[in-house]
């Protein structure tokens, strides 16, 4: 019988043995990894360790290290919202004090129902649109208050 | 035949095919500012509505022409007529354009922004007279936002390769060496290091392998002009590449990019396979005895993963942590071995100083700042965009001519230039030209060329509160006076914006600055007081009035404070879940 702990190192295994660019290191299976589970649980830091032919030391080293890393399964819906200073000048504040609103939380992370994960973007990349959210890696800019805490509550609603 | 030319007669065709061609030629702007615009919804809506009348006509994805003002930015090519743009396309205008313009040829209804092309439109500005378009001189953006990034034809086409056919049959590498050291570019990404210069360092060391790096880390917040030239034009950077590889002697070239900016990777590796799949990377490319191999390397977020040292670390997939210097890159770079650095905008500008010359390119500009400046405006203007003007332009010119200036009722408080550990100017830094040496006097620098506007509703302090938080979260961790000095410099900063200051607090920002610009190995701790020092330089009377008045004079603090602060925790916090932030 194969356990929830054998199919995460399954996962892990095949994404590690799936990697298309020629250079493979600890950084690069650690992402691999956290690409398609959405978090490094022990499992993955273990596997990758084996796999890079690295201690487990390391790889937590690494791991711990990238702010885009996480350790714990994320909701299954993802808003970012960036707080960069053209963001900020053009009114993230507000933008981020209406979706934490929404989702019923006072920082980063998941909503009581385990529904959406709330992440802080210190750059989102469009920063001519700003300011600037994702809602599950989509970019949306020129957000106000109004429209990102609709957009939120639309997936708090489904 | 040579290689080239075959190449070329076959791209010609193919881009004939396109722009003369039976079926008219819809391009919608589709990188990062396209998208944040909806122009996923405009391409869905297009293909759909061209189905619905069984239209027949080419959609393609194309970059940034730079009016990300304009975005989702929609032209369309008629047989035998010009591009004929229109302006913030919603779904809901896309019937309209096509029973409009697509299949009427009338200019009805929506007006458009302007045209390109030899045959004017009646009633229809030339797009290169707006105001946006008539300051820049567009040499690394020469195609974004004209050819679709996933089309290598399309770069041959325009005269794509010529640079490096012309370096690989014509030059030696000496030759090419010496073309960009006379041409007088100096570095992009922020130290401005003559690049020609960098380039001949690696020609002295033992090979192979040796190594061509491209920075498109980028994690400047208020910059994205490289990922702008990945997203709009890829080949540009891949032959300005190849061609530092062949001048160099390298072996290897790796596209440094940050995880999650998907346009950017995904559009550099789609240009990647298509250059193998032409001969331009591989093996004796273009028949000539010269190979070299590119590929991407993505990084995980980390700002200082754009330091050089820090960056082949991360290529080796380490934390991405600076090393001491020496051994320089050179020296010993990625792996120890022989490496060069530069950043996309440097190696983009390579393919038009070969192919035109370096006369051609050191005859724009100002003193030792030759050619363009590739500037991210964004903020409070009306107009922001990626805009490339010749080097020698004031701030001024960019902000009020191609950006329109601030809007109407608002003045102009504050300019932050070169990534958050660039400095802030005051309205009277609006004369300032844009020159490596002038800006870094006036105690800004050009750096990575973004340029962040602030009108009269901000207030300083809280401007300097965000990127203070910024530095803060982004310290690596390596050296104790930045990871300390960082945490240190937000809280005073935090307490000020929080009219909670106290009068000895300007001093010991002084005091902990200083020590982190002796004790740091990288610009990230050296240049990490550089917000809050020239915040007191331009706008002391604000920090004042926070302090010893108590009040912030432009009405916005203390502000709710939102920001992250990075604190590096234990593996075992990272395991805990983060539930304890949620409201009860």
């Amino acid at each position: 019988m194969t356990s929830d702990s054998d199919r995460l190192r399954e996962r892990v295994r095949r994404s590690l043995d799936s990697q298309k660019r020629p250079t493979v290191t600890v950084l690069s299976s650690l992402l691999a990894a956290h690409d398609e589970l959405g978090y490094l649980p022990e499992e993955a830091i273990e596997e990758v360790a084996a796999y890079a032919e690295a201690s487990i030391n390391d790889v937590w080293g690494v791991a711990s290290f990238y702010t885009n890393f996480r350790f714990t399964p994320p909701a299954g819906r993802i808003v970012e919202v960036c707080w960069g200073p053209t963001c900020h000048l053009a009114g993230a504040t507000d933008v981020l004090l209406r979706v934490q609103r929404e989702l019923g939380l006072t920082g980063e992370g998941e909503t009581a129902d385990n529904r959406v994960t709330l992440k802080y973007n210190t750059c989102l990349g469009a920063c001519s649109q700003a300011p600037v959210m994702s809602v599950d890696h989509h970019l949306k800019g020129r957000v106000t208050a109004e429209t990102a805490g609709e957009a939120v509550g639309a997936l708090m609603e489904r | 035949m040579s290689s080239y030319s075959d190449l070329k007669q076959r791209a010609d065709e193919h881009w004939q095919s396109l722009v003369a061609g039976d079926r008219p030629w819809i391009r919608v702007g589709a990188a990062m500012c396209g998208h944040a615009a909806g122009a996923s919804e405009v391409l869905g809506a297009l293909r759909a509505e061209l189905a619905a009348r069984g239209a027949e006509a080419n959609v393609a994805e194309v970059g940034c022409l730079g009016l990300c003002f304009a975005e989702p930015l929609v032209d369309i090519l008629r047989p035998g007529s010009s591009r004929l743009f229109f302006d913030n396309v919603a779904p809901g205008d896309v019937p309209a354009l096509i029973d409009g313009y697509l299949l009427s040829g009338a200019v009805r209804g929506r007006e458009p922004l302007g045209y390109l092309g030899d045959a004017p439109i009646d009633g229809v500005p030339d797009l290169n007279d707006l105001p946006g378009m008539r300051l820049q001189e567009r040499i690394a953006l020469r195609n974004a936002g004209s050819i679709a990034p996933g089309d290598v034809l399309q770069y041959v086409a325009n005269g794509g390769y010529a640079g490096l056919n012309k370096a690989l049959f014509d030059m030696d590498a000496g030759g090419v060496i010496k073309e960009v050291t006379d041409s007088g570019l100096r570095g992009r990404g922020g130290a401005a290091f003559p690049t020609g210069v960098k380039w001949s360092f690696l020609v002295r060391s033992p090979g192979p392998p040796k190594y061509i790096l491209c920075n498109c880390e980028e994690g400047d917040p208020g910059a994205y002009n490289d990922k702008g030239i990945l997203e709009s034009d890829p080949y540009t950077l891949l032959e300005g590449m190849t061609i530092a590889g062949y001048a160099t002697g390298a072996s290897n070239g790796f596209v440094f990019i940050r995880h999650g900016h998907d346009g950017p990777i995904v559009r550099t590796e789609e240009a990647i396979e298509q250059a193998y799949g032409a001969g331009l990377l591989g093996r004796n490319i273009l028949g000539s005895d010269f190979s070299f191999d590119v590929e991407v390397s993505l990084t995980g977020e980390s700002y200082v993963a754009g330091e050089e040292t820090a960056l082949m670390e991360s290529i080796e997939g380490n934390r991405s942590m600076p090393r001491s210097r020496p051994p320089f890159p050179a020296a010993a770079g990625v792996w120890g071995k022989p490496s060069n650095i530069n950043n996309v905008k440097s190696l983009a500008y390579a393919p038009e100083i070969i192919s035109r010359g370096s006369g051609w390119f050191s005859s724009l500009g100002v003193n030792r700042s030759t050619g363009t400046a590739i500037i991210c405006l964004s903020g409070a203007v009306r107009r922001p965009g990626l805009y490339e003007v010749p080097m020698g332009v004031t701030l001024r010119q960019i902000v009020d001519e191609i950006g329109g200036g601030v809007p109407e009722g608002r003045s102009l408080r504050l300019l932050q230039t070169g990534g958050p550990l660039g400095g802030v100017l005051g309205a009277d830094g609006l004369d300032i030209h844009l020159d490596f040496e002038e800006m870094s006097e006036a105690g800004a620098i050009l750096g990575s060329g973004g340029v962040i506007v602030a009108d009269d509703t901000a207030c300083p302090v809280d401007v300097t509160r965000i990127l203070v938080a910024f530095c803060q979260y982004e310290s690596c961790g390596k050296c104790f006076p930045c990871r300390l000095g960082m945490t240190h410099l937000l809280e005073v900063v935090e307490r000020i914006a929080n009219l909670e200051g106290r009068v000895s607090d300007l001093g010991l920002m002084e005091t902990v600055g200083q020590t982190m610009q002796a004790g740091s190995l990288c610009g990230h701790g050296q240049l990490g007081f550089n917000p809050i020092k020239s915040a007191l330089t331009h706008f002391e009377a604000d920090f004042r009035a926070h302090i010893e008045e108590k009040r912030c004079p432009a009405g916005r603090c203390p502000m709710p404070k939102l920001t992250p602060r990075n604190m590096r925790p234990f593996a075992d916090e990272l395991r805990r879940p983060a539930a304890a932030s949620a409201a009860p």
